[in-house]
């Protein structure tokens, strides 16, 4: 008994030192491959022209230099228009967008309100079945006549049904009881929405609002459908998509530092201007991880 | 005796009716913006397949295109285009979907086993990452990699002494390319479903088995995984109904719209429609592949639908 016993704790604890080691490996290898990207990025922005020409793309930066910056920095009117355009549009609609999302979310999960279904149904069958491309396209441009205007970056990506379901099943979580009390002490519904709900429903409204905000910051489809290049400024992410695919948008900043050509940083400067336009949005993202997790957790496990 | 009865009933309900829409009226101005949002965006639009229909002139309109019936189709047919879009399209969801959960299980569960609570929080943050960036820093990245001159992997190549590869004119190794680029964005942000899911498992179980002397092993083998389970059906279910749709920022950051020698395994239902509708001007030929789409995806979500209702009802979509 005694020495079966034992073998058992042994047994268990060779799968359980196993699967451990397994784990530590695993997990430490998935992360590195997570993060070793975003520092070779990073690296390169700070490595010259002619090591990266040599050596290719670096994980320390060797020969360091912050001339890509400095180029950057020397003509940084492009660059900055793009942070105008994005953090505006960051701004304006994760605000509205979530303010609207969480309305939505709110009407359709209480229980008393006749039309939720319908309603619901409405939104979600847009996920099923759609125009596509063309007609989306013809009808921002011709009907709402909206090309080369921001609003076809900021409108279309206000709400989504995922976002709305997502929401409307964290409201599901608040006791209907407490819209009924409150109905009874004579509040109507939108009072209750902004005065109860909204303070109670801050871990969703983290969530939801840091999707669209990473939809936001990160938006370059619209723009790239949209935005032709008579537009002055257009967002960051597509900002970068042309620096990293066009060459001349380098040497034209290249040309107003007076920097000649076979001496521009084309590489590093690809890097530097990544650096620039991904930087914030990874910044902000530790102090709302907390409720992200736990958001992203109840909004969909059920479903 | 039956007339007034009935007429009653029906004053009654009208009037129920009416009294519905006054007391819920607030509720119904707060779904307004989304109403309209989606009328504008998403129904607006739907009308417009027809020009899958027509021979599209942009001095004409959609309506007043002539109408050519089912050729736009048939043309996509006869090309092979239909076939090699669906086919990319559905083997890439499905290797996104099978390798996807597998990697996020797999996560989920060794996340679970580390013990060092700081060493986990600081790894899951970091998995997160990929997540938070937009597709043009993903094919930035992946041309780092890949780059012929100075890409990291020729460069290791370079210091063992082996030829480079020439990743960007050689379409075979780019479904592995875009399914290992998909599976590092999205698996710390997958992860997360089933991480919580163990997590929510009710300590007792665990406790007791090992008190009957599990192995860590026999632990996740009979306890965690087939609680995960459920969690797991109803992603791939999910992911199901979206089979047909591709992921046009991964496709078109990695790939780029000019490397036609990719296309044959790389282009997907949203790069051909992009690519037809911004550098061809084929309006029609866009709109047929987005009809096909559109219906053939709808029957496909409604299957996925018709199979959860009867798995687990109350996660049925309607």
């Amino acid at each position: 008994m005694e020495v079966s016993s034992k073998e058992t704790r042994i047994q268990q604890d060779t799968s359980g030192i196993v699967i451990k080691i397994v784990a530590y490996i695993f997990i430490t290898l998935f992360t590195l491959a997570c993060l070793i990207p975003f520092i070779i990025v990073i690296s390169t922005s700070f490595t010259s022209e002619s090591y990266i020409i040599k050596h290719g793309y670096q994980l320390i930066p060797r020969q360091f230099t912050v001339f890509a910056y400095k180029l950057i920095a020397a003509d940084p009117q492009y660059l900055i228009g793009s942070y105008v355009v994005t953090i505006l549009n960051t701004l304006i609609g994760t605000t509205v967008g979530l303010f609207l999302i969480a309305m939505t979310g709110y009407a359709l999960q209480r229980p008393d309100f006749p039309y939720r279904n319908t309603i619901s149904f409405y939104i979600y069958f847009t996920t099923l079945f759609s125009g596509g491309l063309v007609p989306y396209y013809l009808l921002v441009t011709q009907v709402l006549h909206l090309k080369d205007n921001y609003l076809a970056i900021l409108l279309p990506s206000l709400m989504s049904p995922w976002l709305i379901i997502l929401m409307k099943n964290f409201m599901k979580s608040i006791p209907h009881s407490i819209t009924e009390s409150a109905k009874i002490d004579g509040a109507g519904d939108f009072t209750i929405f902004v005065r109860i709900i909204l303070p109670m429903a801050k871990p969703a409204l983290a969530t939801v609002g840091l999707f669209l905000a990473l939809g936001y910051w990160n938006e370059w489809y619209n723009a790239m459908l949209f935005l032709s290049s008579s537009v002055k400024y257009v967002p960051l992410q597509l900002f970068l998509y042309n620096v990293v695919s066009k060459a001349d948008f380098i040497r034209n900043s290249a040309a107003a530092a007076n920097v000649p050509p076979q001496d521009i940083p084309m590489e590093s400067m690809k890097m530097a201007t990544a650096v620039a336009a991904t930087g914030p949005i990874i910044l902000v993202y530790p102090f709302v991880q907390k409720y992200f997790i736990k958001g992203i957790t109840v909004g969909a496990v059920k479903g | 005796m039956n007339l007034p009865a009935n007429s009653s009933r029906m004053s009654y309900k009208s009037k129920s009716r009416f009294s519905k829409l006054r007391n819920s009226k607030t509720l119904l101005l707060m779904c307004m913006p989304a109403i309209i949002f989606f009328f504008v965006f998403s129904y607006i639009p739907m009308p417009g397949l027809y020009i899958a229909f027509v021979d599209y002139r942009y001095d004409l309109g959609i309506f007043k295109s002539p109408f050519v019936g089912l050729s736009n189709f048939k043309f996509l047919v006869i090309s092979g285009d239909l076939w090699r879009l669906t086919r990319n399209t559905v083997l890439y969801n499905i290797a996104f979907i099978l390798v996807g959960s597998i990697v996020e299980i797999l996560i989920a569960i060794l996340l679970n086993e580390i013990a060092a609570q700081r060493y986990r929080k600081v790894t899951q943050t970091i998995m997160l990452f990929p997540n938070f960036i937009s597709y043009v820093l993903v094919g930035l990245i992946a041309y780092n990699f890949l780059n012929y001159d100075y890409g990291v992997i020729n460069n290791l190549l370079k210091n063992f002494g082996a030829e480079p590869i020439d990743f960007y004119s050689n379409p075979n190794l780019w479904p592995f390319i875009i399914v290992a680029t998909r599976i590092w964005k999205g698996a710390g942000y997958g992860s997360v479903i089933y991480f919580a899911t163990i997590t929510n498992i009710d300590p007792e179980i665990i406790e007791s088995a090992l008190i009957d002397g599990a192995s860590t092993f026999q632990k996740i083998r009979y306890i965690i995984l087939p609680l995960l389970k459920p969690t797991f059906v109803i992603l791939l279910l999910f992911s199901l109904g979206g089979i047909l749709r591709g992921d046009f920022g991964l496709f078109y950051n990695l790939v780029g719209s000019n490397n036609s020698i990719l296309f044959e395994k790389t282009d997907i239902i949203e790069t051909f429609v992009f690519r037809s509708l911004m550098n061809n001007f084929n309006f029609s030929l866009a709109s047929a592949v987005s009809f096909y789409q559109s219906v053939f995806g709808f029957f496909i979500v409604t299957f996925a639908n018709w199979l959860i209702k009867k798995i687990e009802p109350e996660y049925a979509l309607f």
